[in-house]
């Protein structure tokens, strides 16, 4: 049976005069993308299972802005911070906590030069951190010798430098990490970056998401891991384009978890 | 008249050092074209790096192959010109090796170059056999045709002759030296240019000293000759190198600027006690374009990387878009704003120092809309790049002009950018549903 989400907001806990020990920042695609909606859930249930005192903003939160800044409409990137930070503010956030690493960019390197500053957290920083501290234990050996591949996200990746805390959650799985041709440094895109999400691609002689996808299939996993919402929607369809979707599955490392405990 | 090849020589030298110097002053100006850029900020970062990635040369052996024998070259040629300082000073007094007092540690020094000379006889033949012969696929892109290629086979071409006059040199001396002639003292070591020396054997001690002669000012002349080439030719990166690696972006690569004269605007728009007729104050200046469309919108550090740019094309092999068959290159970028710079130089200096509107920009007569829009800002070229440059911020700069001063997205770009300014959130759902994943099972 599955229990029940619980998902407090911001404005709930200040009514009641709490204050939560971080925010998760849900972004656009974890709340409107069904694809995404799963891995925003998947991360809920093992924020409440870690009994993890947290809230989310709700119809409070709105687009970070990030695709408007890189499609290079400053001003509208701007309007967007500029009124996420008042809200942050208002609410003295002090830590953040997001699925999305476009999010995590901005909000994390963006924001402090318009006057919001937060200690940001990509949610494999935050889960890797629940493993230590023993929040979260990851038992139940379902992903034991599984061939899993990591798909670096360009924003969490080259644009942060974080690679080892989605590849140290695999690696507790027992799963077998094995890396593909081009990976941390050397990833290549899965095309969605830059705003390309939201448009046709130029002319061109192949689609990014499937040249990436090619890469990935080349090293047979069994499961491809993402850890951003867009890779995994870019990917997925370049599974599904490759006829693939049956063998291939490509999951979030907070889907991976949460299945893993069974939540 | 023993005197008159020191003045030859003294004249060659100061005028080859002198038009060097006046292409520095040019290449100096144009860079200051480009707009401010704050730089003064963490010092020992900048000379970390600059240790590090230019002297250290450790971006290059992310490519083993070409890394190392560039490594090569670069010791090798830094540290044979160690032995220009000896012709110079021997030029300018008539002098004969004049740091043959130094006796064993002369030997040792001559031995090195030798040596040194010859790995950089073998490396410069195997970088022509991988740009003409194995044909590596990065040095075959559309924007090498023509005199980038060329380009980068006289620079090869030229070190190849310099070492080899530089062996031709030292073995006419060391076959003077064993001829005991005068003025040829004998000092050095020639573990290589011994065996080039046998073919001098039946030769006159004036014909040997005609060749050494003329390998000694052939191999000087080329010298100068090579710096002058700098500035027309890629190979200005063994300067700057050194400056564009220190003045290379710190912060995190995910992290763009935020435009100050946007910040004052939204903030101006957001302040509800402002006053939007009030008149301007008293120093507003001319609007300014947002954005970059033309060279000199840019800022001085994006055209030091102009400059600098080596067109070794490791940016534009690792870009995604590139490797799906689109028009971007991230170093057709970069070599199409150097390219506009000197442009725009060239215009200035025909127009005593002025800049008069040639109806052409950097933004359409040489990079397209369609390759500023196959970006996905993915950071690989600015990885890639092994002396610290940045493509994508040019790139997104010019997407700025495009969308704030022309409007021109394209039209799903518009229709993004629509969605978030009414409901935000990229895609047409409404803001008050942002929570409903929660309530769904
Ligand atoms: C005296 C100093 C230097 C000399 C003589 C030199 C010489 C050369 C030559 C001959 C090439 C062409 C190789 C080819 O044909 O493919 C080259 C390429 C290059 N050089 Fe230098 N260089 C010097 C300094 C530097 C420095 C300080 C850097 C900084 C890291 C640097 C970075 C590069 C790069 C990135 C390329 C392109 C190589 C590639 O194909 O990957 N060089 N250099
Ligand atoms: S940032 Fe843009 S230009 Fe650079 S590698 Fe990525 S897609 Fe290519
Ligand atoms: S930008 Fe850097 S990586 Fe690209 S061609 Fe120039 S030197 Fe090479």
């Amino acid at each position: 049976m599955e229990n029940e989400l619980r998902v407090p907001t911001m404005a709930e806990l200040f009514a009641a005069g709490q204050q939560p020990e971080v925010l998760f920042w849900v972004g656009c695609a974890g709340s409107f993308d069904d694809r995404a909606k799963k891995i925003t859930k998947a991360f809920v249930k093992i924020l409440n299972k870690a009994n993890v005192s947290f809230a989310v903003l709700g119809t409070e939160e709105s687009c970070t802005g990030d695709p408007a800044k890189r499609a290079g409409n400053e001003f509208l990137f701007q309007m967007q911070a500029v009124t996420n930070i008042e809200v942050l503010n208002a609410y003295a956030v002090k830590k953040v906590v997001t699925a999305c690493p476009h999010c995590f960019n901005t909000i994390k390197n963006e924001y402090p030069g318009l006057g919001g500053n937060y200690e940001v957290v990509h949610h494999t920083q935050f889960l890797k951190q629940l493993l230590d501290e023993g929040r979260i234990s990851m038992e139940g050996g379902k992903f034991k010798g599984k061939r899993i591949t990591f798909h670096d996200p360009c924003y969490l990746g080259r644009a942060n430098n974080v690679y080892e805390a989605p590849r140290d959650l695999i690696r507790k799985l027992d799963a077998e990490l094995v890396e593909m041709k081009n990976c941390k440094k050397r990833g290549l895109c899965c095309g969605a970056g830059g705003a390309q999400m939201f448009k046709e691609p130029e002319k061109g002689s192949k689609d990014i998401n499937i040249e990436r996808t090619e890469q990935a299939l080349d090293i047979k996993p069994e499961i491809i891991a993402a850890g951003c919402p867009f890779c995994n929607t870019m990917l997925t369809d370049g599974v599904k384009n490759k006829e693939k979707e049956a063998t291939v599955a490509v999951m979030d490392i907070a889907e991976l978890i949460a299945s893993a405990e069974d939540l | 008249m023993d005197y008159i090849p020191n003045i030859i020589f003294a004249i060659i030298l100061f005028a080859g050092i002198g038009f060097f110097a006046k292409n520095i002053k040019k290449l100096a100006r144009n860079i200051k074209l480009g707009k401010a850029a704050d730089t003064s900020d963490n010092k020992s970062q900048r000379w970390n790096n600059m240790f590090r990635i230019a002297l250290g040369q450790t971006k290059m052996v992310v490519r083993p192959i070409p890394g190392i024998l560039h490594i090569i070259v670069y010791l090798g040629f830094i540290i044979i010109n160690i032995e220009v300082l000896e012709i110079i000073i021997d030029g300018l007094f008539g002098t004969h090796r004049i740091f043959a007092f130094l006796g064993g540690f002369y030997s040792f020094l001559i031995g090195s170059f030798e040596i040194l000379a010859l790995l950089v006889i073998v490396a410069v033949v195997i970088f022509w056999i991988r740009r003409n012969l194995i044909k590596v696929r990065r040095f075959l892109n559309p924007e090498m045709k023509g005199w980038p290629k060329k380009d980068g086979n006289l620079i090869l071409y030229i070190e190849l002759i310099l070492m080899i006059l530089f062996l031709t040199m030292n073995a006419a001396d060391y076959q003077l030296q064993q001829m005991n002639v005068a003025h040829y003292t004998k000092a050095g070591a020639f573990p290589v240019s011994q065996f080039i020396a046998p073919m001098f054997q039946e030769m006159s001690v004036s014909s040997v000293i005609g060749i050494e002669r003329s390998a000694w000012w052939l191999h000087i002349v080329g010298i100068l000759m090579f710096l002058n080439y700098l500035y027309y030719s890629k190979h200005l990166h063994i300067l700057l190198a050194f400056p564009n690696t220190y003045f290379g972006k710190l912060r995190p690569k995910g992290q763009f600027d935020n435009l100050e004269a946007v910040t004052k605007e939204v903030k101006l728009m957001m302040d509800p006690t402002a006053d939007p007729f009030a008149a301007p104050d008293g120093n507003a200046t001319v609007p300014e374009k947002f954005g970059a469309s033309d060279v000199m919108d840019l800022k001085w550090v994006q055209l030091l990387n102009a400059y600098t740019c080596t067109e070794c094309g490791r940016c534009t092999s690792e870009c995604p878009a590139n490797q799906t068959g689109k028009k971007l290159s991230p170093r057709k970028i970069m070599m199409d704003t150097r390219d506009r710079l000197e442009e725009v130089g060239k215009n200035i200096d025909a127009n005593k120092g002025e800049f008069v509107a040639d109806g052409k920009q950097l933004l359409g007569d040489y990079i397209t809309h369609e390759e500023l829009w196959a970006c996905t800002s993915c950071n690989a070229c600015v990885e890639a790049c092994p002396v610290s440059i940045d493509p994508l911020s040019i790139i997104m700069d010019m997407r700025q002009y495009l969308v704030m001063e022309q409007s021109a997205a394209p039209s799903d770009l518009n229709n993004m950018m629509g969605n978030i300014e009414n409901n935000g959130a990229p895609w047409p759902f409404n803001q008050m549903d942002r929570l409903n994943w929660s309530k769904e099972s």
